[in-house]
Protein backbone atom coordinates (compact mmCIF):
# COMPACT_ATOMS: atom_id res chain seq x y z
CA UNK A 1 0.00 0.00 0.00
CA UNK A 2 1.77 3.06 -1.06
CA UNK A 3 1.92 5.97 1.25
CA UNK A 4 1.26 8.99 -1.40
CA UNK A 5 -1.93 7.41 -1.70
CA UNK A 6 -2.77 6.50 2.20
CA UNK A 7 -2.95 9.73 4.32
CA UNK A 8 -0.95 10.55 7.50
CA UNK A 9 -3.22 11.01 10.52
CA UNK A 10 -2.13 12.33 13.86
CA UNK A 11 -2.76 10.34 17.44
CA UNK A 12 -3.77 11.60 20.52
CA UNK A 13 -4.21 9.36 23.27
CA UNK A 14 -6.10 10.39 26.66
CA UNK A 15 -4.38 8.15 29.50
CA UNK A 16 -6.15 6.08 32.16
CA UNK A 17 -5.65 8.67 34.84
CA UNK A 18 -4.29 11.40 32.69
CA UNK A 19 -6.17 14.75 31.69
CA UNK A 20 -5.85 15.87 28.45
CA UNK A 21 -5.04 13.95 25.25
CA UNK A 22 -1.54 14.07 24.18
CA UNK A 23 0.00 13.38 20.91
CA UNK A 24 1.70 9.83 20.65
CA UNK A 25 2.71 9.67 16.93
CA UNK A 26 1.45 9.00 13.53
CA UNK A 27 -0.42 6.51 11.57
CA UNK A 28 -1.32 5.47 7.64
CA UNK A 29 -4.93 4.66 7.16
CA UNK A 30 -7.22 5.34 4.49
CA UNK A 31 -9.91 7.15 6.27
CA UNK A 32 -11.10 8.05 9.69
CA UNK A 33 -12.15 4.55 10.97
CA UNK A 34 -9.41 2.57 9.83
CA UNK A 35 -7.31 6.02 10.93
CA UNK A 36 -8.69 5.00 14.83
CA UNK A 37 -8.12 1.37 14.17
CA UNK A 38 -4.87 1.45 13.44
CA UNK A 39 -3.94 4.11 16.22
CA UNK A 40 -5.64 1.53 18.86
CA UNK A 41 -3.60 -1.63 17.34
CA UNK A 42 -0.03 0.83 17.34
CA UNK A 43 -0.19 2.58 20.35
CA UNK A 44 -2.52 1.01 22.56
CA UNK A 45 -1.27 -2.03 23.02
CA UNK A 46 0.04 -1.62 26.84
CA UNK A 47 -3.10 -0.55 28.08
CA UNK A 48 -2.03 3.57 27.16
CA UNK A 49 -4.96 4.98 27.06
CA UNK A 50 -9.44 5.24 27.38
CA UNK A 51 -10.14 7.58 24.23
CA UNK A 52 -8.34 7.87 21.08
CA UNK A 53 -8.35 11.44 18.82
CA UNK A 54 -7.12 10.97 15.16
CA UNK A 55 -6.56 14.67 13.08
CA UNK A 56 -5.65 14.50 9.64
CA UNK A 57 -1.97 15.74 9.39
CA UNK A 58 -2.81 18.03 7.06
CA UNK A 59 -5.31 19.92 8.96
CA UNK A 60 -2.86 21.02 11.26
CA UNK A 61 -1.26 24.36 10.55
CA UNK A 62 2.66 24.54 12.07
CA UNK A 63 4.34 27.44 13.35
CA UNK A 64 7.48 27.86 10.67
CA UNK A 65 10.97 26.80 12.54
CA UNK A 66 12.37 29.63 10.88
CA UNK A 67 10.06 32.39 13.29
CA UNK A 68 10.95 30.61 16.73
CA UNK A 69 13.33 33.46 17.23
CA UNK A 70 10.31 36.38 16.98
CA UNK A 71 7.85 34.31 18.19
CA UNK A 72 9.59 32.35 21.69
CA UNK A 73 12.68 34.38 22.60
CA UNK A 74 11.38 37.60 23.54
CA UNK A 75 9.24 35.40 26.44
CA UNK A 76 12.83 34.46 27.92
CA UNK A 77 13.22 37.87 29.61
CA UNK A 78 10.00 37.68 31.39
CA UNK A 79 10.74 35.85 34.38
CA UNK A 80 7.75 37.97 36.35
CA UNK A 81 5.29 35.76 34.29
CA UNK A 82 5.99 32.61 36.10
CA UNK A 83 4.44 32.39 39.64
CA UNK A 84 7.15 31.92 41.61
CA UNK A 85 7.08 34.96 43.91
CA UNK A 86 4.09 33.40 45.86
CA UNK A 87 4.10 31.65 49.15
CA UNK A 88 1.59 29.14 48.93
CA UNK A 89 -0.38 28.18 51.63
CA UNK A 90 -0.03 24.88 53.50
CA UNK A 91 -4.00 24.34 53.25
CA UNK A 92 -3.63 24.66 49.60
CA UNK A 93 -1.35 21.24 49.31
CA UNK A 94 -0.12 20.09 45.85
CA UNK A 95 -0.49 22.43 43.34
CA UNK B 1 9.10 -47.91 18.43
CA UNK B 2 8.79 -44.43 20.68
CA UNK B 3 6.50 -41.77 20.35
CA UNK B 4 6.50 -38.34 21.26
CA UNK B 5 2.34 -38.44 21.14
CA UNK B 6 0.05 -37.70 23.66
CA UNK B 7 -3.59 -39.26 22.90
CA UNK B 8 -5.95 -37.73 25.08
CA UNK B 9 -9.29 -39.39 26.13
CA UNK B 10 -11.86 -37.21 25.39
CA UNK B 11 -15.07 -36.12 27.46
CA UNK B 12 -17.65 -33.66 26.04
CA UNK B 13 -15.84 -31.00 27.85
CA UNK B 14 -12.31 -31.87 26.83
CA UNK B 15 -13.55 -32.40 23.45
CA UNK B 16 -15.21 -28.45 23.42
CA UNK B 17 -12.29 -27.04 25.06
CA UNK B 18 -9.80 -28.60 22.73
CA UNK B 19 -12.16 -28.09 19.37
CA UNK B 20 -12.14 -24.44 20.32
CA UNK B 21 -8.39 -24.05 21.28
CA UNK B 22 -7.02 -25.77 18.15
CA UNK B 23 -9.28 -23.27 15.67
CA UNK B 24 -7.70 -20.54 18.12
CA UNK B 25 -3.96 -21.19 17.92
CA UNK B 26 -4.03 -22.46 13.83
CA UNK B 27 -5.66 -19.60 13.11
CA UNK B 28 -3.19 -17.15 15.63
CA UNK B 29 -0.65 -19.40 14.16
CA UNK B 30 -1.62 -18.60 10.15
CA UNK B 31 -1.78 -14.69 11.39
CA UNK B 32 1.17 -14.63 13.08
CA UNK B 33 2.71 -15.61 9.78
CA UNK B 34 2.19 -12.08 8.36
CA UNK B 35 4.57 -10.67 11.26
CA UNK B 36 7.25 -8.62 9.51
CA UNK B 37 5.24 -9.27 6.10
CA UNK B 38 2.14 -7.33 6.41
CA UNK B 39 1.30 -4.75 3.39
CA UNK B 40 1.74 -1.63 6.23
CA UNK B 41 3.27 -1.51 8.85
CA UNK B 42 -0.09 -0.52 11.02
CA UNK B 43 -1.59 -3.69 10.19
CA UNK B 44 1.14 -5.91 10.63
CA UNK B 45 0.96 -5.02 14.33
CA UNK B 46 -2.85 -5.32 14.34
CA UNK B 47 -2.80 -8.57 12.79
CA UNK B 48 -0.12 -9.85 15.94
CA UNK B 49 -2.12 -8.36 17.94
CA UNK B 50 -4.88 -10.69 17.22
CA UNK B 51 -2.72 -13.36 16.35
CA UNK B 52 -1.86 -13.00 20.47
CA UNK B 53 -5.33 -12.83 21.18
CA UNK B 54 -6.08 -15.84 19.56
CA UNK B 55 -3.05 -17.84 21.57
CA UNK B 56 -4.22 -16.71 24.37
CA UNK B 57 -7.49 -17.80 24.13
CA UNK B 58 -6.17 -21.08 22.97
CA UNK B 59 -3.64 -21.03 26.29
CA UNK B 60 -7.11 -20.76 28.78
CA UNK B 61 -8.96 -23.30 26.61
CA UNK B 62 -5.60 -25.92 26.70
CA UNK B 63 -5.18 -25.24 30.58
CA UNK B 64 -9.20 -26.32 31.19
CA UNK B 65 -8.58 -29.63 28.97
CA UNK B 66 -4.98 -29.93 30.62
CA UNK B 67 -7.17 -30.24 34.05
CA UNK B 68 -9.41 -32.66 32.80
CA UNK B 69 -6.29 -34.67 30.92
CA UNK B 70 -3.21 -34.45 33.12
CA UNK B 71 -1.35 -32.94 30.25
CA UNK B 72 -0.27 -28.95 30.23
CA UNK B 73 -0.97 -26.56 27.41
CA UNK B 74 2.53 -27.56 25.97
CA UNK B 75 2.13 -31.08 25.91
CA UNK B 76 -1.48 -30.49 24.23
CA UNK B 77 -0.63 -28.08 21.70
CA UNK B 78 3.05 -30.15 20.72
CA UNK B 79 2.54 -33.46 21.21
CA UNK B 80 -1.02 -34.07 19.60
CA UNK B 81 -0.90 -35.64 16.06
CA UNK B 82 -2.51 -34.06 13.32
CA UNK B 83 -5.72 -36.53 13.48
CA UNK B 84 -6.06 -35.19 16.55
CA UNK B 85 -6.02 -32.08 15.86
CA UNK B 86 -9.82 -30.55 16.02
CA UNK B 87 -9.65 -27.44 14.21
CA UNK B 88 -12.06 -25.97 11.40
CA UNK B 89 -10.47 -26.73 7.70
CA UNK B 90 -11.02 -23.16 7.37
CA UNK B 91 -8.69 -21.61 10.20
CA UNK B 92 -5.90 -24.25 8.48
CA UNK B 93 -5.40 -23.08 4.90
CA UNK B 94 -2.11 -20.82 3.95
CA UNK B 95 -2.56 -17.58 5.01
CA UNK B 96 -3.21 -16.56 1.26
CA UNK B 97 -3.07 -13.16 0.18
CA UNK B 98 -4.22 -10.05 2.47
CA UNK B 99 -7.55 -10.01 1.25
CA UNK B 100 -7.87 -14.39 1.62
CA UNK B 101 -6.26 -13.71 5.26
CA UNK B 102 -9.12 -10.57 5.88
CA UNK B 103 -12.03 -12.64 4.93
CA UNK B 104 -11.11 -15.66 6.68
CA UNK B 105 -11.06 -13.82 9.56
CA UNK B 106 -14.41 -11.86 8.77
CA UNK B 107 -16.25 -15.31 8.40
CA UNK B 108 -14.31 -17.04 11.42
CA UNK B 109 -14.91 -13.82 13.95
CA UNK B 110 -18.75 -13.32 12.77
CA UNK B 111 -19.22 -16.78 13.88
CA UNK B 112 -16.86 -17.17 17.17
CA UNK B 113 -17.85 -13.19 18.19
CA UNK B 114 -21.79 -14.57 18.59
CA UNK B 115 -20.96 -17.86 20.04
CA UNK B 116 -18.55 -16.56 22.74
CA UNK B 117 -21.15 -13.78 23.76
CA UNK B 118 -23.70 -16.91 24.00
CA UNK B 119 -21.04 -18.46 25.72
CA UNK B 120 -20.93 -16.46 29.03
CA UNK B 121 -24.01 -17.79 29.78
CA UNK B 122 -23.14 -21.52 29.33
CA UNK B 123 -23.97 -23.87 32.68
CA UNK B 124 -19.86 -24.23 32.96
CA UNK B 125 -18.56 -21.39 34.65
CA UNK B 126 -14.81 -21.93 33.75
CA UNK B 127 -16.26 -21.80 29.54
CA UNK B 128 -18.41 -18.90 30.81
CA UNK B 129 -15.59 -16.97 32.71
CA UNK B 130 -13.24 -17.25 29.02
CA UNK B 131 -16.29 -16.83 27.18
CA UNK B 132 -16.18 -13.51 29.41
CA UNK B 133 -12.66 -11.95 28.25
CA UNK B 134 -12.51 -13.35 24.37
CA UNK B 135 -15.49 -12.16 23.98
CA UNK B 136 -14.42 -8.42 24.07
CA UNK B 137 -11.74 -9.43 22.03
CA UNK B 138 -13.57 -11.07 19.22
CA UNK B 139 -15.75 -8.08 19.33
CA UNK B 140 -12.86 -5.71 18.21
CA UNK B 141 -11.71 -8.75 15.60
CA UNK B 142 -15.05 -8.91 13.58
CA UNK B 143 -14.82 -4.95 13.64
CA UNK B 144 -11.35 -4.72 12.56
CA UNK B 145 -11.80 -7.35 9.56
CA UNK B 146 -15.54 -6.29 8.77
CA UNK B 147 -13.96 -2.98 8.31
CA UNK B 148 -11.17 -4.23 5.74
CA UNK B 149 -13.59 -6.90 3.72
CA UNK B 150 -15.55 -3.59 2.89
CA UNK B 151 -12.80 -1.23 2.20
CA UNK B 152 -11.16 -4.22 -0.19
CA UNK B 153 -14.19 -5.20 -1.58
CA UNK B 154 -15.39 -1.68 -2.32
CA UNK B 155 -11.52 -0.07 -2.85
CA UNK B 156 -9.90 -0.69 -6.22
CA UNK B 157 -10.23 -3.03 -9.36
CA UNK B 158 -7.80 -5.05 -7.82
CA UNK B 159 -8.59 -5.24 -4.20
CA UNK B 160 -12.09 -6.03 -5.20
CA UNK B 161 -10.85 -8.63 -7.21
CA UNK B 162 -8.76 -10.31 -4.76
CA UNK B 163 -11.45 -9.68 -2.20
CA UNK B 164 -14.36 -11.32 -4.29
CA UNK B 165 -11.81 -14.89 -4.95
CA UNK B 166 -10.78 -15.50 -1.38
CA UNK B 167 -14.52 -15.42 -0.56
CA UNK B 168 -15.17 -18.14 -3.74
CA UNK B 169 -12.54 -20.11 -2.11
CA UNK B 170 -13.57 -19.78 1.13
CA UNK B 171 -17.10 -20.58 0.98
CA UNK B 172 -16.82 -24.33 0.36
CA UNK B 173 -15.68 -24.12 4.36
CA UNK B 174 -18.00 -22.24 5.27
CA UNK B 175 -20.33 -24.57 6.63
CA UNK B 176 -18.32 -26.09 8.54
CA UNK B 177 -18.22 -23.77 11.38
CA UNK B 178 -21.97 -24.20 11.84
CA UNK B 179 -21.19 -28.39 13.12
CA UNK B 180 -22.34 -28.94 16.69
CA UNK B 181 -19.09 -30.10 18.77
CA UNK B 182 -20.72 -31.91 21.41
CA UNK B 183 -23.98 -32.07 22.50
CA UNK B 184 -23.31 -31.22 25.94
CA UNK B 185 -25.96 -28.78 27.49
CA UNK B 186 -23.01 -26.11 28.84
CA UNK B 187 -21.88 -26.06 24.91
CA UNK B 188 -24.00 -23.07 22.64
CA UNK B 189 -24.33 -25.47 18.98
CA UNK B 190 -22.94 -22.69 16.32
CA UNK B 191 -26.60 -23.92 14.11
CA UNK B 192 -28.86 -21.42 16.56
CA UNK B 193 -26.25 -18.54 15.33
CA UNK B 194 -26.48 -19.44 11.59
CA UNK B 195 -29.13 -17.06 11.02
CA UNK B 196 -27.74 -14.06 12.98
CA UNK B 197 -24.87 -14.58 11.34
CA UNK B 198 -26.40 -14.79 7.76
CA UNK B 199 -27.46 -11.44 8.38
CA UNK B 200 -24.16 -10.14 9.08
CA UNK B 201 -22.07 -11.28 6.27
CA UNK B 202 -25.02 -10.48 3.75
CA UNK B 203 -24.65 -6.40 5.00
CA UNK B 204 -20.90 -6.40 5.18
CA UNK B 205 -20.89 -8.40 1.71
CA UNK B 206 -23.46 -5.92 0.39
CA UNK B 207 -21.75 -2.93 1.54
CA UNK B 208 -18.49 -4.24 0.23
CA UNK B 209 -20.37 -5.00 -2.78
CA UNK B 210 -19.69 -8.49 -3.13
CA UNK B 211 -21.50 -11.37 -4.34
CA UNK B 212 -22.07 -14.16 -1.90
CA UNK B 213 -21.09 -16.95 -3.26
CA UNK B 214 -23.58 -19.77 -4.03
CA UNK B 215 -21.64 -23.15 -2.39
CA UNK B 216 -21.93 -26.03 -4.55
CA UNK B 217 -19.92 -28.19 -2.14
CA UNK B 218 -18.76 -28.27 1.52
CA UNK B 219 -15.71 -29.55 2.61
CA UNK B 220 -15.67 -31.05 6.38
CA UNK B 221 -13.35 -33.14 8.36
CA UNK B 222 -11.95 -31.19 10.36
CA UNK B 223 -13.61 -31.69 13.47
CA UNK B 224 -12.95 -35.47 13.84
CA UNK B 225 -9.16 -34.59 12.27
CA UNK B 226 -9.71 -35.76 8.62
CA UNK B 227 -7.75 -32.38 7.67
CA UNK B 228 -6.35 -30.75 4.41
CA UNK B 229 -2.90 -31.53 3.69
CA UNK B 230 -1.79 -28.21 5.09
CA UNK B 231 -2.20 -28.74 8.60
CA UNK B 232 0.45 -31.04 8.56
CA UNK B 233 2.86 -29.00 7.61
CA UNK B 234 1.94 -26.21 9.97
CA UNK B 235 2.27 -29.14 12.46
CA UNK B 236 5.15 -30.06 11.93
CA UNK B 237 6.84 -26.47 12.04
CA UNK B 238 4.96 -25.38 14.98
CA UNK B 239 5.89 -28.44 16.54
CA UNK B 240 9.50 -29.13 16.10
CA UNK B 241 11.17 -28.25 19.01
CA UNK B 242 8.84 -30.27 21.38
CA UNK B 243 9.18 -33.22 19.34
CA UNK B 244 12.97 -33.22 19.22
CA UNK B 245 12.99 -32.08 23.08
CA UNK B 246 9.79 -32.32 24.49
CA UNK B 247 9.61 -30.74 27.58
CA UNK B 248 11.95 -28.12 26.68
CA UNK B 249 11.73 -24.91 28.71
CA UNK B 250 13.51 -21.74 28.33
Amino acid sequence: MSSERTPLWEVFIRSRNGLSHRHVGSIHAADSTLALQAARDVYTRRGEGLSIWVVPSNAITASDPDDKGMLFEPTASKIYRHPTFYDILDEVGHM
Amino acid sequence: MTTTSIVIVETPLVRLALARADDALILGHRLSEWCGHAPMLEEDLALANIALDLIGQARTLYTLAGEATGHDEDELAYRRDERAYRNLLLVELPKGDFAFSIVRQFLYSALIDAWWRAMTESAEPRLAAIAAKAEKESAYHLRHAAEWVIRLGDGTPESHARAQAALDRLWPYVDELFESVTDAAFDVPPACLRADWDIQVDSVLSTATLTRPTAHWSQTGGRSGKHTEHLGHLLSEMQYLQRVHPGATW
